[in-house]
């Protein structure tokens, strides 16, 4: 008998979970506000989903009811993305070693 | 147009980006690279739909033109927002979050041929239970996230906001939230789509009325973890790889930053979730003590007492926030230091209103991280230490964590501040914290409570150093 797809997709969910808990306990604390923002960003990866949506108007035109849900999960996704990565960025740059000699 | 196994491979690539992204968190020096993998594993997964999909018809354009709106709007928000509003922003993001896995779930279930899953009517089961997932989880995210963003913001009041028979309700509407799942998926009536989605929303909105303003760190985290949940349920459904790992990345992140902040509360995570906390407590505290003398000073005794210190703890929470004091702060511990006084900050894990939030604006103040310690790391130092200046903290500095069984804080990890020989304390006036107890330190022979805003204090001690 063949194993359903399913279980493959759900062996990755679970391996993953592992993976992030060893990733994130390995996250020094003082870094905690970046995790938060950079894991908003990377949730937003949700967009591809939108874009199938997005792009799955029918022949009539482009847009009918499922694919302007799409267009719109598409902005909220990428106000995530760029937010999310921008303000993440600004935020590590601030974090500096003490200078030498000071 | 390149084939749908391809593809799988390019997302798994941008899931293990994301891995990498977070795994550059664990030291400042390699948090940028990090910042920068995930930016890759997202062109890529983007790029890769956009291929896969290989449609570049007149859609694609407005494709384009939703993705540069929301872009632009996340960079404009991304450059102008304060570092001190970052729990708003980052509460703010959970939202959308949410927000775009019910518009995915709702647009699959409308236009099911679109993702391969059967067509409208007759979805395959197990997306639609995937898909209810997604969408329910998603819109709780949503709701909730907002009821946190206006706490947060303050345009909502912090306190909890109870009622009697709040949790059989919320209790009744989980229940019911299962029913119509399994009504959904036995009838495939778009009916009971909508009332799934509807419940879901109001109770995120139920479930995070009742949780105080202080308890806002583990709310955000545990908002943070159902938006990685919600993206999971998402990728189930569109069979995607990178949305799976990255949900689940998200999810145990969010999970685990909830244990840590529940931790640092001695709370247990019912207990914050359930509610309520603080707004019972008057009670308990006796009348008594508010007859006890305090010390009080000004910033010339402060900086007396500093300028004959050989080392000063810096311990920041909510208030320093609040005031914008760290930069005033950052000023004082420079001429501090020009003194040759040795300085360090202690951060208690539920500091401020985020995991991480002092940090964060110590940061932006430009104090060196080398500078700024844990709880567990600088504890001990305080026997050593001559001042603590406490700036806009309270509860976790507070002794009866340790002394008094009675205290609703008992067993909290707190800072072990009285240790010090001296302790400054910057405070608005002598009004209990948030959990609404008393701090003995208040009290002690060896502490002087200087009574202003904290930013203006501090400028007035450097200005007396």
């Amino acid at each position: 008998m063949e194993i359903d797809p399913f279980i493959f997709r759900l062996s990755i969910f679970i391996l993953s979970i592992f993976i992030g808990y060893y990733v994130v306990w390995s996250v020094t604390p003082s870094l905690h506000t970046p995790l938060m923002s950079v894991t908003n960003a990377i949730s937003s990866v949700i967009i591809v989903g939108a874009i199938i949506a997005g792009l799955a108007g029918d022949s009539n035109g482009i847009f009918n009811t499922s694919s302007i849900f799409g267009f719109l999960a598409i902005s909220l996704a990428a106000i995530n993305i760029f937010g999310g990565f921008l303000v993440t960025q600004r935020m590590l740059a601030m974090y500096k070693k003490k200078k030498k000699g000071k | 147009m390149i084939s749908a196994n391809l593809s799988a491979i390019f997302y798994l690539i941008s899931g293990v980006l994301f891995i990498l992204a977070l795994r550059g968190l664990s030291s400042p020096e390699t948090s940028r690279q990090g910042n920068f993998f995930g930016i890759l594993g997202m062109v890529i997964a983007i790029t890769v739909t956009f291929l896969s999909i290989g449609n570049f018809s007149s859609g694609f354009v407005y494709v384009l033109i939703f993705l540069l709106i929301g872009g632009l709007i996340g960079a404009f928000i991304a450059y102008k927002i304060p570092m001190t509003a970052m729990p708003e922003l980052v509460a703010g993001f959970h939202s959308l979050v949410g927000l775009a896995a019910v518009f995915v779930a709702i647009s699959a279930f409308l236009n099911p041929e679109a993702f391969n899953l059967g067509s409208p009517g007759s979805i395959k089961l197990g997306s639609l239970i995937e898909m209810s997932i997604g969408a329910a989880v998603g819109a709780i995210t949503f709701s909730g996230s907002i009821i946190a963003f206006l706490k947060l913001q303050g345009i909502m009041s912090g306190s909890p906001i109870t009622f009697k028979g709040q949790h059989p309700l919320n209790a009744l509407i989980l229940i019911s939230i299962v029913v119509v799942t399994y009504l959904l998926c036995s009838t495939q009536s778009s009916n009971f789509f909508w009332a799934l989605l509807a419940i879901s929303f109001l109770i995120g909105f139920l479930l995070i009325i009742p949780i105080g303003g202080a308890d806002m760190p583990v709310v955000i985290s545990m908002l943070n973890s159902y938006s990685g949940w919600a993206a999971a349920g998402i990728g189930f459904t569109l069979e995607n790889t990178a949305l799976i790992i990255t949900g689940a990345l998200v999810g145990s992140s969010g999970a685990i930053l909830s244990y840590i902040m529940c931790k640092g509360m001695n709370r247990s995570f019912f207990n914050v979730i359930l509610g309520g906390f603080g707004a019972t407590d008057q009670s308990l505290s006796s009348g008594s003590k508010e007859q006890k003398p305090v010390k009080t000073g000004n910033a010339e005794d402060a900086a007396f007492l500093m300028k004959n210190a050989s080392s000063v703890i810096i311990v920041p929470g909510y208030g320093m926030a609040v005031a914008q004091a760290q930069h005033a702060l950052r000023e004082m511990v420079d001429t501090l230091k020009k003194n040759d006084i040795k300085v360090s900050y202690a951060i208690h894990p539920v500091a401020g209103r985020m995991p991480g939030h002092m940090n964060v604006l110590l940061a932006e103040a430009n104090v060196p991280y080398d500078e700024v310690f844990e709880l567990e790391e600088i504890n001990n130092d305080f026997a050593n230490t001559d001042v603590a200046f406490v700036i806009g903290a309270n509860d976790v500095t507070n002794p009866a964590a340790k002394t008094d069984s009675q205290s609703p804080i008992y067993g909290m990890p707190v800072l072990d501040v009285e240790k010090c020989k001296s302790v400054l304390f910057v405070k608005r006036g002598l009004s209990p914290g948030y959990a609404g107890i008393d701090n003995d330190l208040f009290y002690k022979e060896n502490t002087l409570m200087l009574f202003a805003d904290a930013k203006k204090m501090t400028e007035d001690i450097t200005k007396n150093l």
